[in-house]
């Protein structure tokens, strides 16, 4: 029964992975990016739980996935307030439009 | 059978966090992705954290993305994607595989011995880093309080004569 526990926590860390991965390689607004983000970060946590609970250090493995949910968070903390800034920047949080922005030349802003 | 139950609706709801039009929508979903990864770490051993998952990614996050969204006043977005989807989901599996190959299969062994309390643990050995952990916290409050700061000021140097 314990080995099923493993088997879905293992399915569970590498699904969330997989759709973080391709969230972030597919999407284009950057509040979906924060999300993925979010859901590699739950993979993360999990995975730690589930390598601590495999071999019996489930403490530490505890105090670790602690570090990781403090640092996700501050992830989407401080990734949202750019978000935010952005929108109001530039107008946009599309990340093909923001880099269009960002990558064009002084020039041809000028209509020179 | 909790635990698979707990797997497919974390599953399922990541998957439709990212792929719903509505971004509160997106938010909410995410929050019942951090419900089930709760229940699991709980299932997994892990109480104190699958409380901590469950506040913070249940009740926390969710709230600063809606209040996100209301400082931005946007709700909707789905852009085409920058990668072909069937480019992005092969090498997402890719990159799976690649990971199971070097993980699996997994030693169990190591499972007897002496357990050590989660308190003893966080608050004597790892005490630098819980104290670097509440920097890291004020630290990201002042910034996100210095991000979202309007400046209205105008820059130093500019004059107007009127």
């Amino acid at each position: 029964m314990i080995i099923d526990m493993y088997a879905a926590g293992i399915a569970a860390v590498f699904g969330l992975l997989g759709i973080g991965l391709y969230g972030l390689m597919t999407l284009r607004n950057l509040i979906k990016v924060i999300l993925s983000l979010q859901i590699i970060g739950k993979a993360a946590v999990l995975a730690v739980v589930v390598a601590g609970s495999i071999s019996g250090e489930i403490a530490i493995a505890q105090s670790m996935a602690a570090s990781v949910i403090v640092a996700d968070t501050l992830v989407a903390v401080i990734g949202l307030a750019l978000a935010v800034q952005m929108q109001r920047c530039h107008g946009s949080l599309d990340l093909r439009t923001l880099s269009m922005k960002f990558h064009t030349p002084p020039e041809a802003e000028n209509g020179g | 059978m909790l635990s698979v139950a707990a797997v497919l609706v974390m599953l399922f709801s990541a998957l439709l966090s990212i792929s719903v039009r509505w971004l509160l929508t997106a938010a909410l979903w995410l929050a019942v992705t951090s419900a089930g990864a709760a229940a699991l770490l709980y299932m997994l051993g892990a109480h104190e954290i699958a409380v901590i998952e469950f506040s913070v990614g249940t009740g926390l996050v969710p709230v600063l993305f809606v209040f996100a969204m209301s400082l931005m006043g946007r709700t909707s977005s789905m852009p085409t994607p920058i990668i072909p989807r069937t480019a992005a989901g092969g090498l997402a599996l890719l990159c799976l595989v690649l990971l199971g190959l070097t993980l699996l299969p997994i030693n169990t062994a190591g499972q007897d011995k002496v357990p050590i309390t989660f308190s003893q643990i966080l608050w004597q050995d790892r005490s630098l880093d819980m104290l670097v952990q509440i920097v890291l916290i004020f630290a990201g409050i002042i910034s996100v309080l210095n991000i979202l700061r309007r400046t209205d000021a105008e820059p130093p140097g500019i004059r107007h004569d009127h």
